[in-house]
């Protein structure tokens, strides 16, 4: 009797543990976020007093007005919305017919050609940086949007996903279609795309968010204000502002809550596509 | 095949089998040709580039090993070495044991675990930007959040992102923050592969939660272990957003990392062959790290 009343007693405590041990850490998570949020509706002056006030005595709401005046964020929006869209549908189509050919199609070469694109993923980002700037120099691309798109239209990464996902496809349908005189384009088009939409799904959402927050490379191929994204205008902001910090963390949520939308949306297809995509770190 | 067949059967069959072969490679063509331009044809031109020497104008003359020489030489270069290996080394042990921690407790079948899942890989979708901007707020000296709790516990806060002996575990921290949720999300997938059967059989014999994790948990999450591991390092070793933009003037020299040396001579000092040969240097570690990984992990890596 007293174990089993011990061992009752030892279930309603593990979790509680457990609760109050996420508690925290979720407490840790939101933090830094609510925080902007709450900073970003204080006045200027309100920031700097000690000590530290939590809420802001009346919201500032004029500071989004602010660093509206400041930055061009339309503009940015615009950068943001269009390259990632550029660079998420083109990289699908790229990387879903190579990866639905090395999956599929058995023609000489592939297994080299498909290591190939593999060895892409194992050289670190800089070594391809300045080859591919000077590149975009000498086609004059420097300072447009199809600088920042081009290079993310062709991802070995996802080649490699989608490769995985249509080589976990039954082939019947396939067969019979090909025995029905179907190309391969065809039975790519109508038969294996729409089988394979889960994946296409996780590896759409997963470069979404990486084409939204890309840095290095939108910061380097242009400094011009128009034709800045979000996460470089961002950047900017904070050199040239660095002390009214209400008005930066308003620029902060505005380049941050469409994506935070989003997962709050797809957060099934975002949490698989992450565990996916995990390998990019 | 059969030899019996009519040849004329062979022939179509050898057409057909061609025209696959012609959709194959037409298929792949876009993938291979932007592929080769924008990667694969770089990775040699930064290898070419590095036994270069860049003037003013955008020209370059061919020096031979001159790059390397100086890299051999520059102080800079081992200060950015020196720094990279002091991130690595906090970062890769605080990402495995907390994301494992997070991990095992964020796969506990207690209400309400989605709404903590959520909250704990919000900041996976933030962009480096925000995150850093957010945390050079909170981590202000005279005005910042962490401070005035510190201070709530008299303890006397310093300005950590000017400090020269804070500012690298600041960074490393923040980081870590900002990756935690996500490296957990993998382990939990590593979790979900060990069979019930196994805890129930444990949980029988009388096994503890604790030994069971020692037990049963971490031996079988060891593969995914070793990936977010040899991720991680990868990762961390090309650290370069946040220091960008949460380290300032001040404290700079003292997290200068590789890759930020690299994009200083790349494209603020412009030159672009001095930076090439950093970027060799950097791919040469990452594969020398990576394989003494991979050779390492026989000694605690279980595979079934």
């Amino acid at each position: 009797m007293t174990t089993v009343t011990h061992a009752k007693q030892k279930r309603r405590f593990q979790p509680m543990i457990i609760h109050i041990v996420l508690m925290v850490g979720s407490f840790l998570m939101v933090v830094p976020v609510l925080w902007s949020l709450l900073t970003s509706l204080k006045a200027p002056d309100e920031v700097t007093r000690i000590p530290i006030t939590i809420l802001p005595g009346q919201p500032h709401w004029d500071n989004f007005q602010k660093v509206a005046d400041l930055l061009p964020f339309m503009t940015f929006y615009w950068n943001t919305i269009v390259t990632t869209l550029v660079k998420v549908l083109f990289g699908l189509l790229f990387s879903s017919l190579a990866a639905y050919a090395f999956a599929r199609i058995h023609f000489p070469g592939r297994t080299l050609l498909f290591l190939l694109v593999l060895s892409v993923m194992m050289v670190p980002g800089q070594v391809f940086l300045i080859p591919q700037y000077l590149l975009m120099k000498d086609l004059g691309w420097l300072n447009s949007l199809k600088a920042i798109t081009v290079t993310g239209m062709f991802s070995a990464y996802s080649t490699f996903l989608l490769r995985q996902f249509f080589l976990g496809l039954p082939s019947e349908l396939e067969e019979s279609a090909r025995i029905d005189g179907c190309n391969p384009f065809r039975i790519y088009w109508n038969i294996m795309l729409p089988l394979a939409k889960p994946g296409l799904i996780s590896v759409a959402i997963i470069s979404t968010l990486w084409s939204w927050n890309d840095f290095l490379w939108p910061l380097v191929v242009n400094d011009s204000m128009d034709k800045m994204t979000l996460a470089v205008g961002l950047a900017s902001l904070q050199g040239q502002f660095t002390t009214n910090y209400p008005v930066l963390m308003a620029g902060m949520l505005l380049a941050v809550w469409p994506m935070i939308l989003i997962f709050f949306l797809l957060q099934k297809q975002f949490i698989e596509g992450i565990t996916l995509g995990g390998l990019k770190g | 095949m059969n030899a019996k067949q009519p040849s004329s059967i062979n022939a179509k069959r050898s057409k057909l089998k061609r025209r696959e072969y012609g959709w194959g490679y037409a298929m792949v063509f876009p993938l291979l040709f932007g592929m080769s331009a924008l990667f694969i044809w770089p990775v040699l031109r930064t290898i070419y580039l590095s036994f270069t020497e860049w003037s003013d104008f955008g020209n370059y003359h061919w020096t031979g090993l001159s790059n390397y020489i100086r890299l051999l030489r520059d102080t800079a270069v081992y200060h950015s070495l020196l720094h990279t290996l002091q991130y690595v080394i906090i970062y890769v042990p605080a990402i495995v044991i907390l994301s494992t921690l997070a991990g095992v407790l964020l796969s506990s079948k207690v209400r309400g675990i989605s709404v903590y899942r959520t909250i704990f890989f919000l900041p996976s979708v933030l962009m480096p930007a925000a995150i850093a901007m957010s945390w050079k707020w909170i981590l202000n000296g005279d005005y910042g959040l962490l401070n005035a709790g510190l201070k709530l516990l008299s303890i006397h806060g310093v300005s950590w992102l000017t400090d020269s002996r804070t500012v690298l575990i600041a960074v490393v921290g923040v980081a870590v923050w900002g990756a935690v949720g996500l490296q957990a999300v993998i382990i939990i997938s590593g979790i979900k592969g060990i069979s019930p059967m196994l805890y129930e059989a444990a949980s029988i014999e009388g096994a503890g939660r604790v030994s069971q994790f020692f037990r049963i948990t971490l031996p079988l999450i060891t593969p995914t272990l070793f990936f977010v591991s040899v991720t991680s390092l990868i990762g961390a070793m090309q650290v370069f957003d946040l220091i960008y933009m949460m380290v300032g003037t001040v404290a700079i020299d003292h997290v200068n990392t590789v890759v930020y040396l690299f994009y200083q001579q790349a494209f603020i000092k412009n030159d672009k062959g001095y930076a090439s040969s950093i970027a060799v240097l950097l791919f040469i570690m990452i594969l020398i790290v990576t394989a003494l990984q991979f050779k390492l992990q026989k000694r605690w890596v279980h595979y079934d």
